[in-house]
């Protein structure tokens, strides 16, 4: 069959033999089993038990959070002894929420039985059987296995490939899984084809230095569609992106997944996990791990339960604590190095590497990038890693993004073939971290800056607001005073002061004004009663009773007049207050 | 066993730079070779005096500049710069010419940028050009090839070579003369065809010139050795090569008096050889990317034919590798590759990815 050949890649020295002359073995099961709630992609696990309760082997202890999460079973029977943060594997050496099992020696498993008639089975209730068994992809991501095989009905998938790569040195999980349990692991494919609506085209990648695993699957594809395709070895062709353009000629657009083209990849390891979780009804409590590297006695592989410790796997591998350079979970190009053996085994690990001294030295210093470009030539994906490095030195972010810094999938190789021995996927995966964070801020202070601009133009609103409905109460108090004018006719006192009054008003005066206004308005009506009583008491012997009630009516005016001045000026005074005391506040208050 | 910390990839292929430059050295005896039989011992002593006089330098500055002297001495890059230069020069040169171009490399060209890595120039070059531009007659002064000696006369022994080079006696008549690009250059008013029959230089030799073709075809070893080792990517020699190639078919007249000259004799005289695999293959000062080489190499030959042809100088492999120098930074900005999963390639100087 046609395959496609990958840019770059490089050729390590293999190191396979060491671990597959002997069969997979079995460890004594370890006196406590440590469960991270978090082995996955995704949320972490809920704890389902408290400290004190007793558990079968493969009950559940945790459930999955969420969609994009699974669920976590007891690895054996006995008893939970802690829920608490412990060391785990991981590259920071970090706590995390992690449930202790302390093993009643009698592996007593739960009652438990498969889907016996999968084949009449909807693709619903295999997927919820694949979710309920906790498992998650086990080449070394960690994906939940129910999400990717549920692409939903807008992406149909039209090629289902199986990852049998393994192309990192020294790990051989995947192929002593293939080699003693090919009819296992076809079925299980079978089954994720049922789940997938039987995609047309169904692969296993292989490479071509895994002879007796291509030959262990041979005899079980016969007529059911599924073809082997081997090609030849170069790291990283076990890579998601490269397997599919390997196998297809096709690239996953920068940024999506391989279901927004029709496809769907699972490692093998899955496979035989789904299998074991439809068939036999057995959740993922156990997995094949590598124990290889030549400061271990005994090379080969184990179905090691969930939750072993690493120290527990090195005791019984003959392990040479002082003959080791380093402690490797995963293989040596994209492994992390522990800092500490008591670490568990978690669902992706698929191989502890104890290399002696002679194997992988001490690292060499750092010389300078002198440009040579063997990085470049070496890179799956091509970039320019010796130009991102240059650009991760100085935090350029956008010359990063420019050259594709996101698309690196930190396989390695650049690393391995600089001789300078510069550690650039350590620059990239800084520069990442930086970014991203500077992404998330910038989010941050994005979203504040929409709240604050949404303030500000609320408030402005509001103030606008305010303003025409005081301009509308003013133009109605205007209109109802013209009307009450015109009705009492013009002329009178009164309305020439409600006039005035309005005037003042309208020409918006300050209060201390608009006091003395009133003060002298009032002066004013003082003056025109005295005036008004002097007339009265001249008129007295001369004029008429017809003057003298003139004279009268118009004292009692002028006095009615003092009094609304003069209760006006106190309303005034009770509004605003004497202005000696409120001077400050006035300013704010002239409407 | 120490929990350490250690980032992947654990594994490291056994190649270091040291070794790199080493190769480079032992690349560059095929040429040597050539140029020693040829013309004598002076380019031997050149690169041995360079080479000293490199290492010295680098040894003092890297002192001066608070650096481990040994780690970074072990690079063996002051000595692949020496030994270019060395090889540039012209043999019998005096021995202060060999010695203030090696200083100005290491010191200013490559020191002053901030060392291994980081000069935008080639080092080399640069001491070869302010030689060339400083003292025009110590450096266009070239041996007599074997060949072409008069009867009676001989390249000086080793010792004789020392005298010239360390005391400033005169060599004997007869041993320096011009080289075939020069020569063709001032040969005005004649036909190619004259050239060829009447100056022993081209009438003597088997496609470009008496000595100089096996000097490149030397280099020419060397490089494809190299190449094959992968120290390199074909695409600047070659570009260069062929760059050099065709802009003499294009611009061949049939011979004229006018002819800048035919394309063998360009691309098997000078410094083409060495240019195109030991001089723009340094890929400090280079363009990045397999495109960009493309075009920087395409450069420096366009630019070598066109200051032979139309320059005052016969040679130009200094000058247009500085010049593309220059331009390789501005280069790689347009000549990205395509990275898996993308449309197209990308700018390095784009904020937002063009789809």
């Amino acid at each position: 069959m046609k395959t496609w050949v990958t840019p770059g890649g490089v050729h390590p020295p293999e190191n396979k033999h060491q671990s597959v002359s002997l069969p997979i073995g079995t460890l004594p099961i370890p006196d406590k089993l440590l469960i991270p709630l978090s082995q996955h992609i995704g949320a972490p696990a809920k704890p389902t038990v408290e400290i004190g309760k007793k558990v079968l082997k493969g009950q559940i202890i945790a459930e999955a959070n969420g969609t994009v999460s699974v669920s976590m079973h007891a690895p054996t029977s006995g008893t939970i002894t802690a829920i608490e943060h412990r060391p785990i594997a991981h590259s920071s050496g970090m706590l995390a929420p992690c449930i202790e099992i302390t093993s009643d020696g009698r592996d007593k498993w739960k009652k438990h039985e498969g889907i016996a008639d999968y084949k009449h089975a909807s693709p619903n209730t295999l997927l919820k059987a694949v979710a309920k068994a906790g498992i998650a992809g086990m080449g070394g991501a960690g994906f939940p296995s129910a999400v990717k095989l549920n692409p939903g009905r807008q992406r149909p998938i039209h090629t289902l490939i199986v990852n049998a790569t393994e192309c990192e040195p020294y790990i051989t999980a995947d192929d002593s899984a293939i080699r003693e349990r090919a009819a296992e692991v076809i079925e299980g494919i079978g089954i994720l084809s049922q789940i997938l609506g039987h995609p047309g085209n169904i692969m296993i990648g292989i490479e071509d230095n895994k002879p007796e695993a291509i030959a262990a699957l041979e005899p079980h594809v016969v007529d059911t569609g599924i073809s082997v395709v081997s090609f030849p070895t170069k790291y990283p062709s076990g890579g998601e992106k490269q397997l599919i353009y390997i196998l297809t000629g096709e690239e996953i657009p920068s940024g999506e997944l391989p279901a927004d083209i029709g496809m769907v990849c699972v490692n093998i390891g899955t496979t035989y996990a789904v299998k074991r979780a439809i068939v036999d009804g057995e959740p993922l409590i156990s997995r094949v791990t590598t124990m290889t590297g030549d400061a271990c006695g005994i090379n080969r592989n184990y179905e090691t339960l969930i939750g072993t410790s690493v120290s527990h796997m090195l005791a019984h591998s003959e392990f040479k604590d002082e003959a080791c350079s380093r402690l490797v979970m995963g293989g040596p190009m994209m492994g992390f190095s522990l800092t500490s053996a008591d670490v568990p085994i978690v669902k992706t690990t698929n191989c502890i590497l104890a290399p002696s001294y002679e194997e992988i030295p001490e690292d060499n210093p750092v010389q300078p990038c002198i440009r040579c470009g063997m990085c470049a030539e070496a890179c799956p994906v091509s970039l320019l890693p010796q130009q991102l490095f240059w650009h991760s030195q100085a935090q350029d972010h956008e010359r990063l993004e420019a050259h594709n810094l996101f698309d690196c999938i930190e396989c390695g190789a650049c690393s391995y073939v600089c001789p300078s021995n510069i550690p650039l996927v350590q620059y990239y995966r800084n520069s990442k971290g930086e970014i991203k964070k500077a992404r998330a801020e910038k989010v941050k202070s994005d979203l504040a800056r929409q709240r604050f601009e949404f303030h500000q133009q609320r408030m402005e609103q509001a103030e606008k607001d305010k303003e025409t409905k005081r301009a509308a109460r003013r133009e109605a108090a205007e209109k109802a005073q013209a009307a009450s004018g015109a009705k009492a006719g013009a002329g009178s006192a009164a309305d020439i002061i409600a006039a005035a009054q309005a005037r003042a008003a309208a020409k918006k005066v300050s209060p201390e004004q608009q006091q003395a206004k009133f003060e002298r308005s009032i002066a004013g009506a003082e003056m025109r009663v005295q005036m008004a009583e002097e007339k009265l008491a001249e008129a007295d012997s001369s004029q008429t009773d017809e003057q003298k009630n003139i004279l009268n009516a118009a004292v009692e005016a002028s006095k009615q007049k003092l009094e609304q001045a003069e209760a006006r000026l106190a309303e005034h005074i009770a509004e605003h207050g004497s202005q000696e005391q409120n001077k400050d506040k006035s300013g704010e208050r002239v409407d | 066993m120490a929990f350490k910390q250690i980032t992947s990839p654990h594994a490291h292929a056994s190649q270091n730079t040291a070794q790199v430059m080493q190769l480079v050295l032992w690349a560059t005896l095929p040429g040597l070779f050539a140029l020693t039989y040829h013309f004598g011992w002076g380019s031997l002593i050149n690169v041995l005096l360079a080479t000293a006089t490199a290492v010295a330098a680098e040894a003092l500055i890297l002192q001066m500049r608070g650096r481990s002297v040994g780690f970074y001495l072990r690079d063996y890059s002051a000595a692949v710069t020496a030994v270019l230069l060395g090889l540039a020069l012209p043999p019998l040169a005096p021995w202060w010419v060999v010695v203030v171009g090696s200083l100005f490399s290491i010191v200013v060209a490559k020191h002053l940028y901030g060392g291994l890595g980081y000069n935008p120039f080639n080092p080399a070059m640069v001491g070869y050009v302010v030689l060339l531009i400083s003292f025009p007659i110590q450096m266009t002064s070239w041996v007599t090839p074997l060949a072409l000696l008069p009867e009676g006369v001989s390249h000086p022994g080793i010792l004789e070579s020392l005298s010239i080079v360390f005391a400033g006696y005169s060599p004997a008549d007869g041993v320096t003369g011009a080289t075939p690009l020069d020569s063709f250059k001032f040969s005005d008013g004649l036909l190619v065809e004259q050239i060829y029959s009447q100056n022993p230089l081209f009438s003597e030799a088997g496609i470009a010139g008496v000595g100089w073709e096996w000097v490149n075809i030397g280099f020419l070893i060397g490089g494809l050795i190299l190449l094959g080792s992968k120290i390199f990517t074909w695409h600047g020699p070659v570009a260069m090569l062929a760059a050099i190639a065709i802009m003499s078919e294009l611009f061949w007249d049939g011979g004229s008096s006018d002819s800048p000259g035919s394309a063998l004799m360009h691309l098997f005289s000078g410094a083409s050889m060495m240019g195109a695999f030991f001089i723009l293959t340094d890929p400090v000062s280079s363009a990045a990317s397999n495109r960009g080489r493309l075009i920087y190499g395409a450069l420096i030959g366009g630019l070598v034919y066109l200051i032979r042809a139309w320059g005052n100088y016969p040679d130009a492999v200094a000058f247009a590798v500085l010049l593309a120098n220059f331009a390789a930074p501005f280069i790689d900005n347009y000549t990205l590759p395509r990275t898996y999963g993308h449309i197209d390639r990308r700018r390095a100087t784009e904020k937002e990815e063009v789809q």
